[in-house]
This record gives structure tokens, C-alpha cells and sequence, in this order.
């Protein structure tokens, strides 16, 4: 009987105190929202292009210094689903636009080259974009089917949502699949680090993040050049979107005129990108 | 009658011993409100033993995954079971105390390395190896054994010298009396007394090891198909998760949760078995 009348009363605590909990969690949020800042531009999406925009950001806020601009990573969907939520003003995108997203307005602020990379013990230097798909979809599996040394290719590819890897999709593989039997890396990085440490690695990955360690194959008998992939010589190429919902106002669009304008495009250039086309007009 | 101070300390303690279950049961609610719609629309069957995954095509088949777990994890077994069999062995019956309280700090030092040291010696030391020597890319389901083997040493031996030295001393002291050596009397006694201990030892490592994501996505190289042999490339349950949860976006996002489902009801069983064979002693 005792034991019973302690229980009880332990289960009257329980939820007393778990109507508490949930009272503070409640007024926690409730702080959170009202402190919001009022007047920053968030700008979220692809992690391709992340670091870029916190470079233009940091600039644009050491000239404007009242100036709050928050810059979230996500991926290339995320940042178009959070501008058409409106949880971010500016979203950004290193993947063309699909049909259902083509009513937001964007702007392309850069083109970024797609390099194809082997170890630089290997000796191909050139492959043509049908022979890379054939790799890439595993009916060429072995060096010695390209004139290189007989071994095993060792496929690097890009995980799922990747805009690197959509991009590298629709440029190359056409209605062919990348084989399952491809290795998956999460970073350009680590693509470049595998295929730098394995003679028989081939791996696609972002122009300006190559680096000596490995050997960038020209593509069609074209090297992944700034000019040529300016004059459109060199096919593998992407751009790098901002997006808004409806044409950009206030601090949006003097941070989207700032990324187009020679200033914005000369930073974008330093770090190894191609300028825009609607840059290079103004 | 207690003191009011003695009351508020007593819920104050209560509240937070309940925070950090309601923490455990938020997680879990938010697990499967994320995952059950995906696994509803493609039906649980497709889901677990579907062998495509592409989710920027609707194909979500996870089976090449649970194959990759389930192999990585019985590598890390191979591996680290016996060594860690061994280890506790000696430290619990042979081991002078000097030459313990070197071997104890030490392993559990082994535990404190963050997980993401031992993926980075696997890909700059374990990988290359495998490469040079064995052929193939080298990030394989062996090197993610090794790794895994070693990663679950801490676990398994901890939890298996604590069993042995829990027996009775008069079993030991018994057995020698009648003549039994040293061996005799590890081999056939006290090994099959502690048993259930050391079951619990290894499938909580095996937990362990399934659970482990940080060294693997470094080390197993991530393909999503079923594997050939020990050298070739797969990808686990939390892989995927890891390696994919940064792009993902609606339906491939809830995928995600959803592997996180399946991942989250095999260690239940994993951890309930263990529970039940230390229970039955």
C-alpha cells in the first residue's frame, strides 16, 4: 500500500515537472523568434558555391559596414527551396534551374570549369567525352582499352544531389547511368586527394581546385582553359546562379549588383572562376 | 517532514534526469516522423531489399547498404574480436598489476581517439597498403575492418576482463587445487563462466562498429553496389546518411531519415540482445 501511494505521488512529479518542460521550451522559442534580425540578407544553397559568396560577402561588408548578410550552405536544392519558402532571400545554385523552378528570377554570377583528373604517373592526356561517358557507365573498365597500361580503372565519382555530379550528368552521361561500382567521395577535395594517392583513379572536379598533385586530361583534344571555356571550346562547364523570388529589392539586389560588378567579378576570378557574361556586359 | 530545500533539490535532479530522456524520445519521434512517409510510398520490401539506389531518379533500394554494413561489421569481428579475446584474457589472469596499469590507461586511450584520426590513418596508411599489396582501390571492406577492428577493441576488452574478474574466486582457486594448469583452468572454466559476459562484450562492439561513420566514409570508399570480394568498395547504413545528407532535399532527404530508421532498429536489436544475454546470468 505504501509503495503504491509513492508511485503515485512520484507520477504527480513526473508530470508537473514535464508541464515545465515544456513551459521553458515554449517561452525559449518564443525569445527565439522575436530576436530575428530585422534587416539581413540571407543567402543559402549550393556548397559549390558557398565559399565564393562568403568571399563577395565579407568584401561587400567591410565597404558597407551596416551591412548583414548571412551566408548557409545546404546544397544547390535546399537553397531553391528556401528562397521560394522565404527562409533565405538569395538562394544559390551550381545546377541549371528545372522546369518547375524557372519562375524565380536568376542571374548567373560565374562559370565554373569541370576538369576530368588522372595521377600524373599516368600517361593519357586526352580523352573524348564518349570515352569518359564509357568509363563512367563501366563499359571501358581497364587503362590498356585507352593506350594507357593495362589496369583496372578505378571510377571516383560524386555522391547523389551533388551539383558537381548533376552537372558532370548532364554533360557527359547523356541518358547512361554512372555505375553503382563508383567510388563515392563528399568533397572535391577528397576526389583530388584519392586520385593524387592512385595511379589508376580517374575523378571529376572543380577547375579551380586543381592543383599539381594531379594531371587535368584535356577533353576532346581542348584544355580546360578560362578562355576556352569562355569561347564555349570546352563543353564541361557549369554556372553558378543567385536566385529570388521576384526581382531582388533593398540590400538583395545591392549584393547581387555588387557580385556582377568588375569589383565582385574581379574576386570571383581570383579564385580560379570564369566570369559571367551579364558581368563582363556592365 | 523534508525541508523544502531538500524537495527542489530532488525535482531539480528529476528534471534533468528527464531532459535527457526526453532528448532520446525526440529524437527517436522526429527519426521516423522524417522517414515512415518515403518508406510508405516505395513499401517497405522495395525499400530494404531494393538493390538500386539512385534518388535523383525516385529509386530508393537500400539492400547494397545493409550488405555493406553487415560485412564491414563481421571484418571488425574477424578482426578485433580475437585480439581483444586475447587481451582481456592476459589482463585478467596473467597480467602482473605493474604491467595493467599500463596496459588499462592504454586502451582506454584507444577509446578517446576521435573517430575521425582513425579515418584519416586508415586512408594515409591502412589504404594505400591494401592498394600496393593486394591490388585493387584500396578503399575496400578490408580496410574498413581493420579500422573497425581496432575501433571496438576499447568496448570488447573493457567489458570482457570486467566479466571474468566478476567470477567467484573460489572457481579459480578450485580448480588450481585440483591440479588444473593455469590454462586448464582458463580454457575450461572460467572462459565458459564468463560467457555471456563476453557475448554482451562483443555485440555491443559489433554495435559499435555498425554505428560508426566518421573512419568508414573515409575508409570503404562508398560505392553503392553489392560487393565481389574484400577488396572491393561498398557503402554502410550511416555512409550514406553521412555522405549524402548534405545535398539532400524532400523525398531523398526523408530517404535519408528513413536508412536512419533501419540503422536505428537493427542496433535496438543489437543492444536488446545484449541486454537479455547479461540478464539471463
Amino acid at each position: 500500500m505504501r509503495k503504491k501511494i509513492v508511485t503515485c505521488k512520484l507520477l504527480r512529479r513526473i508530470r508537473v515537472t514535464i508541464s515545465a518542460v515544456i513551459l521553458i521550451l515554449s517561452m525559449g522559442i518564443l525569445t527565439a523568434c522575436s530576436q530575428a534580425p530585422e534587416s539581413a540578407t540571407i543567402i543559402a544553397g549550393s556548397t559549390s558555391v558557398q565559399p565564393y559568396a562568403e568571399i563577395l560577402a565579407e568584401e561587400y561588408m567591410a565597404l558597407n559596414p551596416e551591412a548583414v548578410i548571412d551566408i548557409q550552405g545546404g546544397g544547390s536544392s535546399a537553397g531553391i527551396t528556401a528562397t521560394q519558402t522565404h527562409s533565405a532571400n538569395i538562394g544559390m545554385s551550381s545546377r541549371a534551374l528545372k522546369d518547375d523552378e524557372k519562375n524565380l528570377w536568376n542571374v548567373e554570377i560565374a562559370k565554373d570549369g569541370l576538369v576530368l583528373i588522372v595521377n600524373p604517373r599516368n600517361p593519357i592526356q586526352n580523352l573524348t567525352s564518349d570515352q569518359i561517358r564509357d568509363i563512367y557507365a563501366a563499359t571501358i573498365t581497364d587503362w590498356s582499352q585507352l593506350g594507357g597500361t593495362k589496369s583496372k580503372i578505378n571510377i571516383i565519382a560524386r555522391e547523389e544531389g551533388s551539383g558537381t555530379r548533376s552537372a558532370f550528368t548532364e554533360l557527359i552521361m547523356g541518358e547512361e547511368e554512372i555505375t553503382p561500382k563508383a567510388i563515392v567521395q563528399d568533397s572535391n577535395g577528397a576526389v583530388r586527394q584519392l586520385v593524387a594517392d592512385d595511379p589508376n583513379a580517374i575523378g571529376f572536379i572543380s577547375l579551380g581546385l586543381v592543383t599539381d598533385e594531379v594531371k587535368a586530361l584535356h577533353l576532346d583534344s581542348i584544355e580546360a582553359t578560362r578562355e576556352n571555356i569562355m569561347n564555349g571550346s570546352y563543353r564541361l562547364s557549369r554556372q553558378f546562379l543567385f536566385v529570388t523570388d521576384g526581382e531582388p529589392i533593398g540590400l538583395d539586389k545591392k549584393f547581387i549588383d555588387f557580385t556582377l560588378s568588375s569589383e565582385g567579378q574581379r574576386l570571383l576570378i581570383n579564385e580560379g572562376l570564369i566570369p559571367s557574361e551579364e558581368g563582363a556586359e556592365k | 517532514m523534508k525541508s523544502f530545500k531538500e524537495k527542489l533539490s530532488e525535482r531539480v535532479f528529476l528534471l534533468i534526469a528527464l531532459s535527457t530522456l526526453s532528448v532520446l524520445a525526440l529524437i527517436t519521434v522526429f527519426i521516423f516522423i522524417k522517414g515512415i512517409p518515403i518508406i510508405a510510398k516505395v513499401g517497405i520490401i522495395n525499400f530494404v531489399f531494393g538493390m538500386k539506389w539512385a534518388p535523383s531518379q525516385g529509386a530508393y533500394g537500400i539492400f547494397p547498404m545493409i550488405v555493406g554494413s553487415v560485412s564491414v561489421t563481421i571484418g571488425a569481428a574477424i578482426v578485433g574480436v580475437p585480439i581483444a579475446i586475447c587481451c582481456s584474457i592476459f589482463l585478467a589472469e596473467y597480467a602482473p598489476a605493474k604491467l595493467r596499469n599500463i596496459f588499462r590507461p592504454a586502451i582506454q586511450l584507444l577509446a578517446a581517439i576521435p573517430s575521425v584520426v582513425y579515418g584519416f590513418w586508415g586512408v594515409l596508411f591502412v589504404v594505400p597498403m591494401i592498394r600496393n599489396y593486394l591490388g585493387g582501390p584500396g578503399l575496400s571492406i578490408l580496410a574498413g575492418s581493420i579500422i573497425l577492428g581496432i575501433m571496438i577493441l576499447p568496448t570488447i576488452i573493457s567489458i570482457t576482463e570486467v566479466s571474468l574478474l566478476a567470477l567467484p574466486r573460489h572457481y579459480k582457486d578450485g580448480a588450481l587445487a585440483l591440479g588444473l594448469t593455469q590454462w586448464q583452468t582458463i580454457h575450461s572454466l572460467l572462459l565458459p563462466a564468463a560467457k555471456s559476459g563476453i557475448v554482451a562484450a562483443v555485440i555491443l562492439g559489433l554495435g559499435r562498429a555498425i554505428g560508426e561513420t566518421m573512419a568508414v566514409i573515409m575508409v570503404l570508399g562508398n560505392a553503392v553496389a553489392l560487393p565481389e570480394s574484400v577488396l572491393d568498395p561498398v557503402r554502410t547504413l550511416t555512409t550514406n546518411i553521412g555522405i549524402e545528407m548534405g545535398y539532400a532535399s524532400g523525398e531523398h532527404q526523408q530517404a535519408l531519415f528513413a536508412t536512419g530508421i533501419v540503422l536505428f532498429v537493427i542496433i535496438m536489436i543489437l543492444n536488446a540482445t545484449a541486454q537479455y544475454i547479461t540478464r539471463k546470468r
